[in-house]
Protein backbone atom coordinates (compact mmCIF):
# COMPACT_ATOMS: atom_id res chain seq x y z
CA UNK A 1 0.00 0.00 0.00
CA UNK A 2 1.04 3.26 -1.05
CA UNK A 3 0.80 6.05 1.84
CA UNK A 4 -0.36 8.42 -1.50
CA UNK A 5 -3.88 8.59 -0.95
CA UNK A 6 -5.90 7.44 -4.26
CA UNK A 7 -8.73 10.05 -5.30
CA UNK A 8 -11.73 8.54 -7.83
CA UNK A 9 -11.70 10.53 -10.07
CA UNK A 10 -15.95 9.97 -10.89
CA UNK A 11 -16.77 11.21 -7.18
CA UNK A 12 -14.15 12.96 -6.10
CA UNK A 13 -14.09 10.40 -2.95
CA UNK A 14 -11.06 8.81 -1.54
CA UNK A 15 -10.12 5.35 -1.69
CA UNK A 16 -9.32 2.87 0.71
CA UNK A 17 -6.01 2.24 -1.51
CA UNK A 18 -7.14 -1.53 -1.80
CA UNK A 19 -7.41 -2.85 -5.81
CA UNK A 20 -8.51 -5.82 -7.24
CA UNK A 21 -7.86 -6.09 -11.55
CA UNK A 22 -8.57 -2.21 -11.28
CA UNK A 23 -11.41 -2.03 -8.91
CA UNK A 24 -11.17 0.57 -6.38
CA UNK A 25 -13.17 0.73 -2.94
CA UNK A 26 -14.02 4.27 -2.45
CA UNK A 27 -13.89 5.58 1.37
CA UNK A 28 -16.97 7.01 1.80
CA UNK A 29 -17.07 8.62 5.17
CA UNK A 30 -20.12 8.25 7.83
CA UNK A 31 -23.23 10.58 7.08
CA UNK A 32 -22.69 13.47 9.80
CA UNK A 33 -25.75 12.80 11.78
CA UNK A 34 -25.74 8.96 11.82
CA UNK A 35 -21.89 9.69 13.46
CA UNK A 36 -23.04 12.48 16.01
CA UNK A 37 -26.16 9.90 16.79
CA UNK A 38 -24.19 7.03 17.57
CA UNK A 39 -21.65 9.51 20.08
CA UNK A 40 -24.85 10.90 21.47
CA UNK A 41 -26.24 7.27 22.88
CA UNK A 42 -22.63 6.60 24.23
CA UNK A 43 -22.94 9.65 26.39
CA UNK A 44 -26.76 8.88 27.40
CA UNK A 45 -25.32 5.08 27.95
CA UNK A 46 -22.75 6.42 30.33
CA UNK A 47 -25.67 8.85 31.96
CA UNK A 48 -27.85 5.99 32.27
CA UNK A 49 -25.24 3.92 33.97
CA UNK A 50 -25.14 6.58 36.22
CA UNK A 51 -28.86 7.51 37.27
CA UNK A 52 -29.46 3.74 37.28
CA UNK A 53 -28.65 0.74 38.88
CA UNK A 54 -26.13 -0.94 36.73
CA UNK A 55 -23.17 -2.29 36.59
CA UNK A 56 -22.22 -5.88 38.71
CA UNK A 57 -19.62 -5.29 41.28
CA UNK A 58 -18.02 -8.10 43.85
CA UNK A 59 -21.01 -7.65 46.88
CA UNK A 60 -23.95 -6.73 44.29
CA UNK A 61 -24.32 -4.10 41.61
CA UNK A 62 -23.67 0.28 41.71
CA UNK A 63 -26.88 1.38 43.26
CA UNK A 64 -27.31 4.71 40.59
CA UNK A 65 -27.48 8.01 41.70
CA UNK A 66 -30.92 8.07 41.51
CA UNK A 67 -31.54 5.41 43.96
CA UNK A 68 -34.58 3.48 41.57
CA UNK A 69 -35.51 -0.19 41.93
CA UNK A 70 -38.27 -1.95 40.91
CA UNK A 71 -39.11 -3.20 44.51
CA UNK A 72 -39.45 -0.15 46.40
CA UNK A 73 -40.79 1.33 43.30
CA UNK A 74 -43.71 -1.15 43.43
CA UNK A 75 -44.30 -0.36 47.15
CA UNK A 76 -44.57 3.74 46.16
CA UNK A 77 -47.58 2.76 43.91
CA UNK A 78 -49.28 0.68 46.16
CA UNK A 79 -49.20 3.18 48.88
CA UNK A 80 -50.02 5.65 46.71
CA UNK A 81 -52.97 3.62 45.49
CA UNK A 82 -54.17 3.45 48.49
CA UNK A 83 -53.71 7.33 49.56
CA UNK A 84 -55.77 7.54 46.00
CA UNK A 85 -58.33 5.09 48.02
CA UNK A 86 -57.64 6.84 50.82
CA UNK A 87 -60.56 8.38 52.72
CA UNK A 88 -63.29 6.27 51.25
CA UNK A 89 -61.21 3.27 51.83
CA UNK A 90 -60.63 3.89 55.63
CA UNK A 91 -64.10 4.68 56.21
CA UNK A 92 -65.42 1.37 54.68
CA UNK A 93 -62.67 -0.10 56.97
CA UNK A 94 -64.48 1.47 60.21
CA UNK A 95 -68.39 1.36 59.20
CA UNK A 96 -69.82 -1.27 60.88
CA UNK A 97 -71.03 -3.86 58.18
CA UNK A 98 -74.79 -3.13 58.74
CA UNK A 99 -74.19 0.56 58.33
CA UNK A 100 -72.21 0.26 54.72
CA UNK A 101 -75.75 0.71 52.74
CA UNK A 102 -76.92 3.95 54.85
CA UNK A 103 -74.63 5.76 53.33
CA UNK A 104 -75.00 6.04 49.24
CA UNK A 105 -71.34 7.32 48.84
CA UNK A 106 -69.82 4.40 50.65
CA UNK A 107 -72.08 1.46 49.17
CA UNK A 108 -70.98 3.17 46.08
CA UNK A 109 -67.48 2.53 46.07
CA UNK A 110 -68.21 -0.44 48.51
CA UNK A 111 -70.05 -1.47 45.38
CA UNK A 112 -67.14 -0.67 42.87
CA UNK A 113 -64.10 -1.92 44.66
CA UNK A 114 -66.25 -5.30 45.11
CA UNK A 115 -66.80 -5.24 41.88
CA UNK A 116 -63.24 -5.06 40.75
CA UNK A 117 -62.14 -7.63 43.32
CA UNK A 118 -65.32 -10.07 42.51
CA UNK A 119 -63.78 -9.91 38.54
CA UNK A 120 -60.20 -11.13 39.91
CA UNK A 121 -60.79 -13.36 42.42
CA UNK A 122 -64.53 -14.67 42.32
CA UNK A 123 -66.08 -15.10 38.67
CA UNK A 124 -64.08 -18.09 37.87
CA UNK A 125 -66.81 -19.95 40.04
CA UNK A 126 -69.28 -17.64 40.22
CA UNK A 127 -69.25 -16.31 36.53
CA UNK A 128 -68.49 -12.94 35.86
CA UNK A 129 -71.87 -11.80 37.04
CA UNK A 130 -72.20 -14.25 39.86
CA UNK A 131 -74.62 -16.08 38.28
CA UNK A 132 -72.88 -19.27 39.29
CA UNK A 133 -72.75 -22.62 36.82
CA UNK A 134 -72.93 -26.83 38.07
CA UNK A 135 -71.70 -26.99 41.21
CA UNK A 136 -70.71 -23.49 41.64
CA UNK A 137 -73.83 -21.63 43.58
CA UNK A 138 -75.73 -18.83 41.48
CA UNK A 139 -75.06 -15.84 44.42
CA UNK A 140 -78.35 -13.70 42.44
CA UNK A 141 -80.66 -16.37 44.18
CA UNK A 142 -82.16 -15.80 47.30
CA UNK A 143 -82.08 -19.86 48.42
CA UNK A 144 -78.36 -19.36 50.58
CA UNK A 145 -76.39 -22.97 51.86
CA UNK A 146 -74.69 -20.90 54.58
CA UNK A 147 -76.83 -17.75 55.23
CA UNK A 148 -77.12 -14.63 53.25
CA UNK A 149 -77.09 -12.21 55.79
CA UNK A 150 -73.96 -9.73 55.71
CA UNK A 151 -72.22 -11.56 58.08
CA UNK A 152 -72.99 -14.67 56.85
CA UNK A 153 -71.27 -13.65 53.57
CA UNK A 154 -68.20 -11.98 55.24
CA UNK A 155 -67.84 -15.12 57.20
CA UNK A 156 -67.81 -17.25 54.14
CA UNK A 157 -65.46 -15.02 52.11
CA UNK A 158 -63.44 -14.73 55.09
CA UNK A 159 -62.93 -18.38 55.98
CA UNK A 160 -63.95 -20.11 53.11
CA UNK A 161 -66.51 -23.90 52.54
CA UNK A 162 -64.46 -26.65 53.96
CA UNK A 163 -61.16 -25.54 53.31
CA UNK A 164 -59.24 -27.39 55.69
CA UNK A 165 -55.91 -24.93 56.45
CA UNK A 166 -58.36 -22.50 57.79
CA UNK A 167 -59.41 -23.26 61.66
CA UNK A 168 -62.92 -21.40 60.92
CA UNK A 169 -64.15 -22.46 57.99
CA UNK A 170 -67.04 -23.75 57.01
CA UNK A 171 -67.45 -27.48 56.87
CA UNK A 172 -70.37 -30.12 56.64
CA UNK A 173 -69.72 -33.12 53.93
CA UNK A 174 -72.07 -35.20 53.30
CA UNK A 175 -71.45 -38.74 53.04
CA UNK A 176 -70.47 -40.61 49.83
CA UNK A 177 -74.03 -43.05 50.46
CA UNK A 178 -73.43 -45.00 47.08
CA UNK A 179 -69.63 -45.28 47.06
CA UNK A 180 -68.99 -46.09 50.62
CA UNK A 181 -72.06 -48.29 49.88
CA UNK A 182 -74.25 -47.15 53.04
CA UNK A 183 -77.29 -47.14 50.57
CA UNK A 184 -78.18 -49.48 47.88
CA UNK A 185 -79.01 -48.71 44.36
CA UNK A 186 -82.52 -49.17 44.86
CA UNK A 187 -82.60 -47.22 48.38
CA UNK A 188 -80.88 -44.61 46.32
CA UNK A 189 -83.86 -44.44 43.76
CA UNK A 190 -86.45 -44.54 46.36
CA UNK A 191 -85.06 -41.84 47.80
CA UNK A 192 -83.85 -39.94 45.08
CA UNK A 193 -88.03 -40.04 44.40
CA UNK A 194 -88.84 -38.74 47.62
CA UNK A 195 -86.75 -35.82 47.63
CA UNK A 196 -88.59 -34.90 44.25
CA UNK A 197 -91.75 -35.61 46.18
CA UNK A 198 -90.78 -31.97 47.94
CA UNK A 199 -91.16 -30.24 44.73
CA UNK A 200 -93.88 -32.03 43.73
CA UNK A 201 -92.30 -33.78 40.78
CA UNK A 202 -92.47 -37.20 41.85
CA UNK A 203 -92.92 -39.96 39.14
CA UNK A 204 -96.82 -41.52 39.88
CA UNK A 205 -95.79 -44.83 40.18
CA UNK A 206 -92.88 -43.90 43.27
CA UNK A 207 -92.97 -46.10 46.22
CA UNK A 208 -92.68 -42.84 48.23
CA UNK A 209 -92.99 -44.57 51.36
CA UNK A 210 -89.72 -46.62 51.55
CA UNK A 211 -87.96 -43.65 50.12
CA UNK A 212 -89.18 -41.66 53.34
CA UNK A 213 -87.95 -44.35 55.61
CA UNK A 214 -84.72 -44.08 53.97
CA UNK A 215 -84.77 -40.28 53.95
CA UNK A 216 -85.70 -40.06 57.33
CA UNK A 217 -82.99 -42.47 58.72
CA UNK A 218 -80.16 -40.94 56.26
CA UNK A 219 -80.56 -37.24 55.43
CA UNK A 220 -83.35 -35.60 57.68
CA UNK A 221 -80.57 -35.24 60.28
CA UNK A 222 -79.02 -32.73 58.05
CA UNK A 223 -82.02 -31.71 55.45
CA UNK A 224 -84.63 -31.82 57.73
CA UNK A 225 -87.87 -33.63 58.33
CA UNK A 226 -89.51 -31.53 55.83
CA UNK A 227 -86.52 -30.80 53.43
CA UNK A 228 -85.75 -27.37 54.26
CA UNK A 229 -82.39 -27.59 54.62
CA UNK A 230 -80.04 -26.71 57.58
CA UNK A 231 -77.55 -23.47 57.35
CA UNK A 232 -75.28 -24.71 59.80
CA UNK A 233 -74.71 -27.52 58.26
CA UNK A 234 -74.68 -26.18 54.79
CA UNK A 235 -76.93 -28.43 53.89
CA UNK A 236 -79.17 -27.12 51.27
CA UNK A 237 -82.92 -26.60 51.18
CA UNK A 238 -84.57 -29.26 48.89
CA UNK A 239 -88.00 -28.33 49.04
CA UNK A 240 -86.70 -25.11 46.05
CA UNK A 241 -86.19 -25.06 42.44
CA UNK A 242 -82.96 -23.94 43.10
CA UNK A 243 -80.54 -26.94 42.14
CA UNK A 244 -77.03 -26.47 43.08
CA UNK A 245 -75.79 -30.15 41.48
CA UNK A 246 -79.03 -30.09 39.00
CA UNK A 247 -82.74 -30.99 40.10
CA UNK A 248 -83.09 -34.40 37.81
CA UNK A 249 -83.73 -37.63 39.01
CA UNK A 250 -80.44 -38.67 37.80
CA UNK A 251 -78.86 -35.83 39.28
CA UNK A 252 -79.76 -36.07 42.42
CA UNK A 253 -79.09 -40.01 42.43
CA UNK A 254 -75.34 -39.05 41.57
CA UNK A 255 -75.20 -36.34 44.41
CA UNK A 256 -76.76 -39.23 46.87
CA UNK A 257 -73.83 -41.96 45.27
CA UNK A 258 -71.18 -39.10 45.78
CA UNK A 259 -71.80 -36.77 48.47
CA UNK A 260 -69.42 -34.37 49.20
CA UNK A 261 -70.10 -30.79 48.53
CA UNK A 262 -68.12 -27.79 47.27
CA UNK A 263 -64.95 -26.74 48.13
CA UNK A 264 -64.17 -22.55 48.51
CA UNK A 265 -61.14 -21.05 49.33
CA UNK A 266 -60.30 -19.02 52.75
CA UNK A 267 -59.88 -15.61 51.02
CA UNK A 268 -58.42 -13.83 54.40
CA UNK A 269 -54.89 -14.76 53.06
CA UNK A 270 -55.05 -13.23 49.92
CA UNK A 271 -57.35 -10.19 50.24
CA UNK A 272 -57.31 -8.07 53.13
CA UNK A 273 -60.26 -7.36 55.54
CA UNK A 274 -61.40 -4.27 53.85
CA UNK A 275 -61.46 -5.76 50.24
CA UNK A 276 -63.60 -8.54 51.39
CA UNK A 277 -65.88 -5.78 53.00
CA UNK A 278 -66.52 -4.45 49.91
CA UNK A 279 -66.73 -8.05 48.43
CA UNK A 280 -69.44 -8.75 51.28
CA UNK A 281 -71.17 -5.84 50.31
CA UNK A 282 -71.27 -6.31 46.28
CA UNK A 283 -72.23 -9.57 47.16
CA UNK A 284 -75.26 -9.02 49.13
CA UNK A 285 -76.15 -6.58 46.89
CA UNK A 286 -77.07 -8.77 43.69
CA UNK A 287 -80.59 -9.12 45.01
CA UNK A 288 -79.99 -11.86 47.39
CA UNK A 289 -79.11 -10.50 50.45
CA UNK A 290 -80.87 -10.81 53.64
CA UNK A 291 -81.48 -9.00 56.31
CA UNK B 1 -8.43 8.53 5.14
CA UNK B 2 -4.96 7.39 5.14
CA UNK B 3 -4.86 4.03 6.36
CA UNK B 4 -1.16 3.26 6.86
CA UNK B 5 -0.56 6.18 9.17
CA UNK B 6 -2.17 4.26 12.54
CA UNK B 7 -0.21 1.14 14.11
CA UNK B 8 -2.90 -0.56 14.40
CA UNK B 9 -5.20 -1.95 11.84
CA UNK B 10 -8.10 -4.06 11.47
CA UNK B 11 -6.71 -5.18 8.00
CA UNK B 12 -4.63 -7.84 10.42
CA UNK B 13 -8.22 -9.32 11.05
CA UNK B 14 -9.82 -8.99 7.83
CA UNK B 15 -6.63 -10.94 6.81
CA UNK B 16 -6.53 -13.71 9.14
CA UNK B 17 -9.52 -15.29 10.00
CA UNK B 18 -8.64 -17.35 12.89
CA UNK B 19 -7.91 -14.06 14.66
CA UNK B 20 -11.42 -12.63 13.66
CA UNK B 21 -12.85 -15.88 15.22
CA UNK B 22 -10.76 -14.90 18.23
CA UNK B 23 -11.29 -11.61 18.74
CA UNK B 24 -14.90 -12.11 18.52
CA UNK B 25 -14.65 -14.68 21.18
CA UNK B 26 -13.06 -12.19 23.30
CA UNK B 27 -15.51 -9.31 22.81
CA UNK B 28 -18.36 -11.30 23.41
CA UNK B 29 -16.82 -12.92 26.28
CA UNK B 30 -16.65 -9.16 27.68
CA UNK B 31 -20.03 -8.90 27.59
CA UNK B 32 -20.32 -12.33 29.16
CA UNK B 33 -18.19 -11.70 32.32
CA UNK B 34 -19.74 -8.70 33.12
CA UNK B 35 -23.72 -9.68 32.55
CA UNK B 36 -23.67 -13.29 33.26
CA UNK B 37 -20.75 -14.31 35.49
CA UNK B 38 -21.77 -11.81 38.23
CA UNK B 39 -25.18 -13.78 38.56
CA UNK B 40 -23.27 -16.83 40.21
CA UNK B 41 -21.50 -14.98 42.83
CA UNK B 42 -24.02 -12.19 43.55
CA UNK B 43 -25.70 -12.96 47.19
CA UNK B 44 -28.91 -11.00 46.06
CA UNK B 45 -29.11 -12.95 42.55
CA UNK B 46 -31.62 -15.49 44.49
CA UNK B 47 -32.73 -14.56 48.25
CA UNK B 48 -32.40 -16.31 50.93
CA UNK B 49 -36.30 -17.31 51.11
CA UNK B 50 -37.46 -19.31 54.09
CA UNK B 51 -39.86 -22.26 52.87
CA UNK B 52 -38.96 -23.00 49.26
CA UNK B 53 -38.86 -26.71 48.99
CA UNK B 54 -37.96 -28.73 45.91
CA UNK B 55 -41.38 -30.32 44.86
CA UNK B 56 -42.37 -33.35 46.21
CA UNK B 57 -42.93 -36.23 43.71
CA UNK B 58 -46.59 -35.55 42.74
CA UNK B 59 -45.90 -32.56 41.89
CA UNK B 60 -43.00 -32.79 40.10
CA UNK B 61 -44.81 -35.44 37.85
CA UNK B 62 -48.00 -32.73 37.69
CA UNK B 63 -44.89 -29.91 36.37
CA UNK B 64 -43.93 -32.57 33.66
CA UNK B 65 -47.19 -32.72 32.16
CA UNK B 66 -47.62 -28.91 32.70
CA UNK B 67 -44.41 -29.00 30.84
CA UNK B 68 -45.35 -31.14 28.02
CA UNK B 69 -49.06 -29.93 27.49
CA UNK B 70 -46.85 -26.48 26.87
CA UNK B 71 -48.98 -24.57 28.96
CA UNK B 72 -46.03 -21.66 29.34
CA UNK B 73 -46.98 -21.07 25.87
CA UNK B 74 -50.08 -19.69 26.96
CA UNK B 75 -49.38 -18.80 31.05
CA UNK B 76 -46.68 -16.55 32.59
CA UNK B 77 -45.45 -17.85 36.23
CA UNK B 78 -44.07 -14.59 36.91
CA UNK B 79 -45.49 -11.69 39.29
CA UNK B 80 -43.94 -8.97 37.97
CA UNK B 81 -43.35 -5.84 40.62
CA UNK B 82 -45.84 -3.73 39.02
CA UNK B 83 -48.86 -2.09 40.72
CA UNK B 84 -51.40 -3.60 38.60
CA UNK B 85 -50.28 -7.21 38.64
CA UNK B 86 -49.63 -7.39 42.50
CA UNK B 87 -53.14 -5.91 42.99
CA UNK B 88 -54.45 -8.62 40.63
CA UNK B 89 -52.33 -11.71 41.28
CA UNK B 90 -50.63 -11.50 44.53
CA UNK B 91 -47.03 -10.72 45.73
CA UNK B 92 -44.73 -10.18 43.00
CA UNK B 93 -42.46 -13.24 42.07
CA UNK B 94 -38.91 -14.40 43.93
CA UNK B 95 -36.32 -15.63 41.97
CA UNK B 96 -36.00 -18.12 45.40
CA UNK B 97 -39.54 -19.44 43.91
CA UNK B 98 -38.16 -21.22 40.90
CA UNK B 99 -35.10 -22.09 42.20
CA UNK B 100 -35.89 -25.55 42.17
CA UNK B 101 -37.22 -25.36 38.50
CA UNK B 102 -35.20 -26.80 35.39
CA UNK B 103 -36.32 -25.30 33.10
CA UNK B 104 -37.95 -22.88 34.66
CA UNK B 105 -41.68 -22.04 33.38
CA UNK B 106 -41.62 -17.73 33.89
CA UNK B 107 -43.16 -17.44 29.95
CA UNK B 108 -42.90 -14.68 28.09
CA UNK B 109 -46.57 -14.39 26.57
CA UNK B 110 -49.89 -13.83 28.64
CA UNK B 111 -52.99 -15.39 26.42
CA UNK B 112 -54.14 -16.77 29.50
CA UNK B 113 -53.41 -15.39 32.90
CA UNK B 114 -50.28 -15.43 35.40
CA UNK B 115 -50.12 -18.65 37.30
CA UNK B 116 -47.07 -18.13 39.31
CA UNK B 117 -50.03 -17.81 42.47
CA UNK B 118 -52.85 -19.78 41.59
CA UNK B 119 -52.13 -21.95 44.47
CA UNK B 120 -55.20 -22.48 46.52
CA UNK B 121 -56.84 -19.80 44.58
CA UNK B 122 -59.61 -22.18 43.42
CA UNK B 123 -60.79 -25.55 44.44
CA UNK B 124 -59.09 -28.68 43.27
CA UNK B 125 -63.19 -29.39 41.98
CA UNK B 126 -62.54 -26.02 39.99
CA UNK B 127 -59.54 -26.97 38.45
CA UNK B 128 -60.70 -30.65 37.32
CA UNK B 129 -63.72 -29.32 35.80
CA UNK B 130 -61.92 -26.37 33.91
CA UNK B 131 -59.32 -28.68 32.67
CA UNK B 132 -61.91 -30.90 31.44
CA UNK B 133 -63.69 -28.05 30.22
CA UNK B 134 -62.41 -24.67 30.73
CA UNK B 135 -65.98 -23.10 29.13
CA UNK B 136 -67.83 -24.93 31.68
CA UNK B 137 -66.71 -22.66 34.41
CA UNK B 138 -65.55 -19.61 32.28
CA UNK B 139 -67.67 -19.12 29.50
CA UNK B 140 -65.47 -16.69 27.45
CA UNK B 141 -62.24 -19.03 27.62
CA UNK B 142 -60.38 -19.50 24.63
CA UNK B 143 -57.93 -22.33 26.50
CA UNK B 144 -58.30 -25.82 25.40
CA UNK B 145 -60.09 -28.54 27.14
CA UNK B 146 -57.72 -31.46 28.31
CA UNK B 147 -60.08 -34.22 29.02
CA UNK B 148 -57.70 -37.14 28.46
CA UNK B 149 -55.75 -36.38 31.18
CA UNK B 150 -58.34 -37.27 33.77
CA UNK B 151 -58.52 -40.50 31.66
CA UNK B 152 -54.72 -41.04 31.37
CA UNK B 153 -53.03 -43.29 34.35
CA UNK B 154 -50.13 -41.64 36.18
CA UNK B 155 -46.97 -42.72 35.32
CA UNK B 156 -45.65 -43.59 38.88
CA UNK B 157 -42.44 -45.67 37.68
CA UNK B 158 -40.11 -42.77 36.22
CA UNK B 159 -40.39 -40.61 39.33
CA UNK B 160 -37.01 -41.83 41.10
CA UNK B 161 -35.06 -41.61 37.64
CA UNK B 162 -36.49 -37.77 37.11
CA UNK B 163 -35.22 -36.72 40.27
CA UNK B 164 -32.31 -37.94 40.13
CA UNK B 165 -31.18 -35.79 37.25
CA UNK B 166 -32.55 -32.85 38.92
CA UNK B 167 -30.31 -34.30 41.89
CA UNK B 168 -27.44 -33.65 39.61
CA UNK B 169 -28.50 -30.47 38.04
CA UNK B 170 -28.74 -29.29 41.83
CA UNK B 171 -31.58 -29.85 43.41
CA UNK B 172 -31.40 -30.94 46.60
CA UNK B 173 -33.00 -34.17 46.41
CA UNK B 174 -31.26 -36.63 48.93
CA UNK B 175 -30.78 -40.38 48.23
CA UNK B 176 -33.70 -41.01 50.89
CA UNK B 177 -36.19 -38.91 48.90
CA UNK B 178 -35.11 -40.51 46.02
CA UNK B 179 -35.97 -44.08 47.25
CA UNK B 180 -38.38 -43.40 48.43
CA UNK B 181 -39.79 -41.36 45.52
CA UNK B 182 -42.57 -43.84 44.52
CA UNK B 183 -43.67 -43.90 47.83
CA UNK B 184 -44.26 -40.47 47.92
CA UNK B 185 -46.36 -39.85 45.31
CA UNK B 186 -48.71 -42.49 45.80
CA UNK B 187 -48.93 -41.59 49.48
CA UNK B 188 -49.69 -37.99 48.51
CA UNK B 189 -52.50 -39.17 45.69
CA UNK B 190 -53.76 -41.27 49.08
CA UNK B 191 -54.62 -38.86 52.07
CA UNK B 192 -55.46 -42.24 53.87
CA UNK B 193 -52.67 -43.85 53.41
CA UNK B 194 -49.75 -44.45 56.18
CA UNK B 195 -47.05 -42.35 54.34
CA UNK B 196 -48.59 -39.19 53.95
CA UNK B 197 -46.81 -38.43 57.08
CA UNK B 198 -43.57 -39.87 56.27
CA UNK B 199 -44.06 -37.47 52.76
CA UNK B 200 -44.56 -34.67 54.53
CA UNK B 201 -41.55 -34.47 56.67
CA UNK B 202 -39.81 -34.82 54.07
CA UNK B 203 -41.75 -32.05 51.57
CA UNK B 204 -42.68 -29.77 54.51
CA UNK B 205 -46.69 -28.46 53.63
CA UNK B 206 -47.07 -30.90 50.76
CA UNK B 207 -51.21 -31.24 50.52
CA UNK B 208 -52.22 -35.04 50.40
CA UNK B 209 -55.32 -35.24 48.34
CA UNK B 210 -58.07 -37.99 47.67
CA UNK B 211 -57.61 -39.36 44.42
CA UNK B 212 -57.39 -42.84 45.28
CA UNK B 213 -53.44 -43.49 43.88
CA UNK B 214 -53.25 -46.37 46.67
CA UNK B 215 -55.93 -48.12 44.45
CA UNK B 216 -53.73 -47.46 41.18
CA UNK B 217 -56.33 -44.69 39.73
CA UNK B 218 -54.21 -41.73 40.15
CA UNK B 219 -54.33 -39.95 37.14
CA UNK B 220 -52.06 -37.27 35.38
CA UNK B 221 -55.07 -34.48 36.11
CA UNK B 222 -54.34 -35.46 39.72
CA UNK B 223 -50.57 -34.59 39.15
CA UNK B 224 -51.60 -31.74 37.48
CA UNK B 225 -53.60 -30.09 40.22
CA UNK B 226 -51.01 -31.06 43.14
CA UNK B 227 -49.01 -28.97 41.09
CA UNK B 228 -50.99 -25.75 40.10
CA UNK B 229 -52.54 -25.81 44.05
CA UNK B 230 -49.18 -25.22 45.61
CA UNK B 231 -48.12 -22.87 42.98
CA UNK B 232 -46.79 -19.38 44.61
CA UNK B 233 -47.96 -20.42 48.04
CA UNK B 234 -44.67 -22.23 49.89
CA UNK B 235 -43.45 -18.81 50.60
CA UNK B 236 -45.43 -17.07 54.01
CA UNK B 237 -45.42 -13.07 52.53
CA UNK B 238 -46.84 -12.77 55.87
CA UNK B 239 -43.23 -13.23 57.44
CA UNK B 240 -41.20 -12.46 54.32
CA UNK B 241 -39.97 -9.01 54.68
CA UNK B 242 -38.95 -7.89 51.65
CA UNK B 243 -37.20 -4.56 53.16
CA UNK B 244 -34.52 -6.99 53.64
CA UNK B 245 -34.10 -7.99 49.82
CA UNK B 246 -34.83 -4.72 48.18
CA UNK B 247 -31.88 -4.60 45.56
Amino acid sequence: MSNQVHVDEVTGTATTGHEWDGIRELNTPLPRWWLYTIYATIIWGIGYIAYYPALPLIDGATKGMSGWNARSEVVEELSKLRAQRGPMNDKLAKTPLADVKKDSELLAFASAQGSAAFATNCAPCHGAGGQGAKGYPNLHADRWIWGGKLEDIQQTITHGIRWDSDSKTRSGVMPSFGRDKILNEDQISQVADYVLSFTNRADKSANLASGKKVYEENCAACHGDAGKGNRDLGAPNLTTQVWLYGGTKADIVERVRLGGGGVMPSWSERLDTTTIKALTVYVHGFGGGEN
Amino acid sequence: MATTTSKFSHAIFEKNSILLVIGVLVVISIGGIVEIAPLFYLKNTIEKVDGVRPYSPLELAGRDIYVREGCYNCHSQMVRPLRDEVERYGHYSLAAESMYDHPFQWGSKRTGPDLARVGAKYSDAWHRDHLNNPRSVVPTSIMPGYPFLEKTLLDTRSIAARMTVLAMEGVPYTPEMIEKAQVDLIAQGAIDSNGVDAMQKRYPRAIARDAKADKGELTELDALIAYLQQMGTQVDFKIYDDKANIR
